[in-house]
Formats: structure tokens, C-alpha cells, sequence
């Protein structure tokens, strides 16, 4: 019983990690309709900046690299869209293979520039320890990452609701070619929704860093299940990809706990096939228009 | 005010538009009719830049806008309301003005206040999303939506299609004001023969990808101009 109540919070940790990964894939995929395969390497870059950022700010690295690598990632990001992507829109097979090519060669550039072997991020000591409630365990850096998950939902959700820019995104998530007739410069909404949504996987990267070691290939164990949860969730929806990626880290953790890893993933990929075939269209729908 | 020459369009390999000319004055009430799937709609979409044409030049104001993005034809005043009542479907009434608002160079909000007092109803809906506004009401806040832009110039593809008879009066009198007592240039596609005859100061029938006739409202009496518009 004790241990199980322990994997609470690894399930809605795990789940907070997949949430930030996927708001950024839900916004890129539902708003321009690309299948960015590279985001999982934009967690990688956010992982590596908390590596880098140790030999000048020691222990509190992680903290520090929260906005250096939401930056980093973001400008990841928005070059992409900027050099490659944007040529490539209304064609998601193409852009699906060239972002899974630039994927592979920022993977192996991770391997020339930090080796191929794990290295590890020391947490900032006031993340050691945590509270006990009710005979299960609390740990601290489990807590700050769903602390900074629901800040960044939050920040979302302000910046969709109560500001210009995020009112223009919405407004080309929904109707893009009515945006364009309605003055919107879509192009400039797009760049800026890469942006975020890039930053946001290097927030995630960061938040890895407090729960695991770092690798090259850190961004492929995320990604599949960040997709599994824009796909539940439904598309360009903030309400959607909070509860699909909840409930998707708390399957993930318990069916873990009760089996083991591979088999958990049948389980989730099981779960995840029966959903859908209940509601194609992920949990909410948005009408929305992909680029053509 | 508007002046459109050898306008050519295509979807891939076929092609609707070949070369149609067309021109509007400064406060004057164009009338593009034609039949169902003529390219009514695609030639709008052309002059907007919605569609990148094939060949021709779209001139406004004396300004060769052709390749300009649509966004950026709109900010020089052209309004457009698409066909189909379009809306931001999960922005309220009043997000879906301010979203349009906050992308125009003027940024006044009186434009918003203007824009509602020609469609007065939708005042008390403006905190309703509108999807769930009726097909109508939707209408009447497309034309709200381009009205914010302050144009100067307004293109509309069938205003009153599929609209329920109620507000498609409301719909046709606001656009015989826009044009009367404001002055503003209309470039209005329209299928029902009455609404043009009774609003047009010209009017270009498309077919076969051209103009095959252009003339003042009182042409379309014509039997022959009739025939042309037969489905
Ligand atoms: N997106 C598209 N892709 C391919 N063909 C299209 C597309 N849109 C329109 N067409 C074709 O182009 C032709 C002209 O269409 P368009 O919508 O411009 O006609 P319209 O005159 O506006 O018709 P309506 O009166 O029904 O609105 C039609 O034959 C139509 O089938
Ligand atoms: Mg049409």
C-alpha cells in the first residue's frame, strides 16, 4: 500500500513533464498541422543547457536553466520553422521526414559535443528530501515539477485569453484563412507559436534533470508518449492535453509499478487504441484548418 | 478604386479564371453574378490574395497589390467577408471584433462601437461564442468583423446565402446604408437577381471563366443577360 501511494507522485510528475512536451506539439500540430518529429530534441537541448549551466551556477544550475533553456529551445525551434518547415507546409509527410532528419543529426551532434554515455544533473539541494502524508512520500523535486507544469498552464492560459498575441493565435488555430482576412499577419503568429511551444520542451528537458539522467537520445523516450497525448487530448486544446497527459503518466506509473516497463506500454498503447475508437477526435474538438 | 485585368486562377491542373477584367469606382456598388460554381468565389478569393492567381494584376487605390499577402491588403481597406458566414467559432462576439481590431494599423476602438451600431443586436451577444451564434447572426458579425477594419472598399461573396429571410433583410439594408450614406465601394457577389437590380450601379455576369457581360442595373432586364444567369 505504501509504496503504491508512492507512485502517485511519479505518475503526476511523469504526467506534468508529458503535458509541458505536448502543449507545444498541440499548438505546432493543431494550429500550422505539422508533425514536428524534432521536439524531442528540443527537450534534449533544455536537458543539456541545466548540464552546461552547472560549471557556472553549481547546484542551483537547474533553476537557473528554467528561462536559458525555454530561450535556447525556443530560438531551437523558431529557426526550423524558419529555414525548413515553412516551405514545407500542406505536405505533412515531408515535413514529418525532414523533421525526423534534423532529429537524428541534432541526436548525434549531442553525442559528438557532450559523449554518448548519460551524464547527470546534481538537483538544488532544497529538492532534496520531501513531506510524508498518509504513509506515502512527497518528494520535493516531484512536487516543483508539477508546481512549474501548472505555472506553465497557467502562463498558457493567460497568454491565450488575456493577451493580443495569444487572441491572434487562437483566432489562426481556429479559422487561419479568416485570420489573414481579418488583417492577422499569420506568418508572424506562426514563428511566435514555434517559439513557445519549442521553449516549452526545454522547460521539460530541465525538468527531466531533476528525476533522471540525461542522454542523447532523452527526447525519443518522451516524445511518442507526447504524441499519444495530443492525440487523446485532441487537437490545440489546452483542457485536453492537461487531462490526457495526467491520466497517460498516471497509467504509465501504476501499470509500471504492477508489471513492468514494456508491458506498461502495451498496456498505455491498449488504453490508448480503445479511447480512440470511442472518440476519434481526441477528448475536445477544434474546428480547425491546417495550411494548404 | 479597384481595377482587375486578366485575372487567371487554377486549382492544380484546372482552371476556373481566364482572364477576367473588372473595375469599381470609389463609391460605387459592383455586382458579380453568375452561376453556381462559375468561379465567383475564386475570383474574390484572387483579388484578396486568398488564392494566388496564375496571371493578372489586381490595382487598388493605384497600388499594384498582386503580390502582397492578403493581410496586407487588408490593412490598406480592403474588407472581405468570405463565403459561408466564417467566424472565429470558439472566440465570443466581442473577441472576435477585438482580435481584428488589435491586428489593424488604426488600433480605435470606436471602429468596434461603429461596426455594432450597424448590426445593433449583436450588442447583446457579445460575450457568446459564435459558433453558437445562428447562421445568421454569424453573417451579420462577418460583415461586423470587416467593418472594424474600417475599409474602404467591402467585398462580400453571397451575404444572404442560406440565411434566414428575417436578417437577410436586415443584412441587405445594412449594405444599401455601408454604400449610400457612407460611400463606401462594394464589390458584392450575389445570386438573386432582385437584391442586385435593386442595389447594383453595375454589374459583370461571369461564364466560362470570363466576363460574358457588364453593364448598369438597368441591362439586367435584359432577356438575354437573364439567360446567362439560368441555372
Ligand atoms: N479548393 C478547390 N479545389 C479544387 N477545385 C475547386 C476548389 N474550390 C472551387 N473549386 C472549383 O472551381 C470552380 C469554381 O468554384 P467557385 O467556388 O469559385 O464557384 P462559385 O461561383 O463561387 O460557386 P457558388 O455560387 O456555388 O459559390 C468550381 O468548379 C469548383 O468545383
Ligand atoms: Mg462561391
Amino acid at each position: 500500500m505504501e509504496s503504491l501511494l508512492n507512485q502517485l507522485p511519479i505518475g503526476l510528475s511523469i504526467g506534468a513533464v508529458l503535458l509541458l512536451i505536448a502543449l507545444g506539439l498541440t499548438f505546432t500540430f493543431g494550429q500550422m498541422g505539422v508533425i514536428n518529429m524534432a521536439h524531442g530534441e528540443f527537450i534534449m537541448a533544455g536537458a543539456y543547457t541545466a548540464y552546461m549551466l552547472q560549471d557556472w551556477a553549481g547546484a542551483q544550475a537547474a533553476a537557473v536553466a528554467l528561462p536559458v533553456a525555454f530561450a535556447l529551445a525556443g530560438t531551437m525551434g523558431w529557426v526550423l520553422e524558419r529555414t525548413a518547415i515553412r516551405h514545407f507546409y500542406g505536405r505533412p509527410l515531408d515535413t514529418l521526414l525532414l523533421t525526423w532528419g534534423v532529429s537524428l543529426v541534432l541526436q548525434q551532434a549531442a553525442r559528438d559535443l557532450f559523449g554518448a554515455p548519460n551524464v547527470q544533473v546534481v538537483a538544488p539541494s532544497w529538492l532534496n528530501g520531501g513531506v510524508t502524508i498518509g504513509g506515502g512520500t512527497l518528494p520535493y523535486n516531484r512536487l516543483f515539477i508539477m508546481a512549474l507544469a501548472i505555472a506553465c498552464v497557467a502562463g498558457i492560459w493567460a497568454y491565450q485569453n488575456r493577451s493580443a498575441q495569444g487572441r491572434r493565435m487562437r483566432a489562426v488555430m481556429q479559422n487561419r484563412e479568416l485570420a489573414a482576412c481579418s488583417g492577422v499577419a499569420t506568418a508572424r503568429v506562426d514563428q511566435l507559436t514555434f517559439f513557445i511551444g519549442s521553449g516549452l520542451a526545454g522547460v521539460a528537458g530541465v525538468a527531466l534533470t531533476l528525476i533522471g539522467p540525461v542522454g542523447p537520445s532523452i527526447g525519443t523516450y518522451y516524445i511518442v508518449d507526447a504524441f499519444l497525448v495530443v492525440v487523446a487530448g485532441g487537437l490545440g486544446q489546452l483542457r485536453g492535453a492537461v487531462i490526457a497527459a495526467l491520466a497517460l503518466g498516471m497509467l504509465n506509473s501504476f501499470a509500471e509499478f504492477w508489471t513492468n516497463a514494456s508491458l506498461a506500454k502495451v498496456i498505455v498503447f491498449a488504453a490508448i487504441i480503445v479511447f480512440l475508437q470511442f472518440r476519434p477526435q481526441g477528448m475536445f474538438v477544434l474546428r480547425s484548418r491546417a495550411l494548404t | 478604386m479597384l481595377e482587375v485585368t486578366g485575372l487567371e486562377a487554377a486549382y492544380g491542373r484546372a482552371r476556373v479564371l481566364f482572364g477576367v477584367d473588372l473595375s469599381v469606382e470609389a463609391g460605387q456598388l459592383m455586382c458579380v453574378m453568375g452561376r453556381n460554381g462559375v468561379g465567383k468565389t475564386t475570383l474574390l478569393n484572387s483579388v484578396m490574395g486568398v488564392l494566388t492567381p496564375t496571371a493578372g494584376k489586381v490595382v487598388f487605390d493605384g497600388r499594384d497589390v498582386t503580390r502582397l499577402p492578403t493581410y496586407e491588403r487588408v490593412r490598406l481597406g480592403m474588407g472581405y467577408v468570405p463565403q459561408g458566414h466564417e467566424t472565429f467559432p470558439q472566440l465570443t462576439v466581442a473577441e472576435n471584433l477585438q482580435v481584428t481590431l488589435e491586428a489593424t494599423r488604426h488600433r480605435d476602438r470606436a471602429a468596434v462601437a461603429e461596426a455594432l451600431e450597424v448590426f445593433p443586436r449583436l450588442k447583446e451577444m457579445l460575450k457568446r461564442r459564435a459558433g453558437f451564434l445562428s447562421g445568421g447572426q454569424q453573417q451579420q458579425l462577418a460583415i461586423a468583423r470587416a467593418l472594424v477594419t474600417r475599409p474602404r472598399m467591402l467585398i462580400l461573396d453571397e451575404p444572404t446565402e442560406g440565411i434566414q429571410p428575417s436578417i437577410v433583410l436586415e443584412i441587405e439594408q445594412a449594405i444599401e446604408r455601408l454604400h449610400k450614406e457612407r460611400g463606401l465601394a462594394v464589390l458584392l457577389v450575389e445570386q438573386y437577381l432582385e437584391l442586385a437590380l435593386r442595389l447594383a450601379d453595375g454589374f459583370v455576369i461571369l461564364d466560362g471563366g470570363m466576363v460574358r457581360h457588364s453593364g448598369t442595373a438597368a441591362d439586367l432586364r435584359d432577356e438575354e443577360v437573364r439567360r446567362l444567369l439560368a441555372v
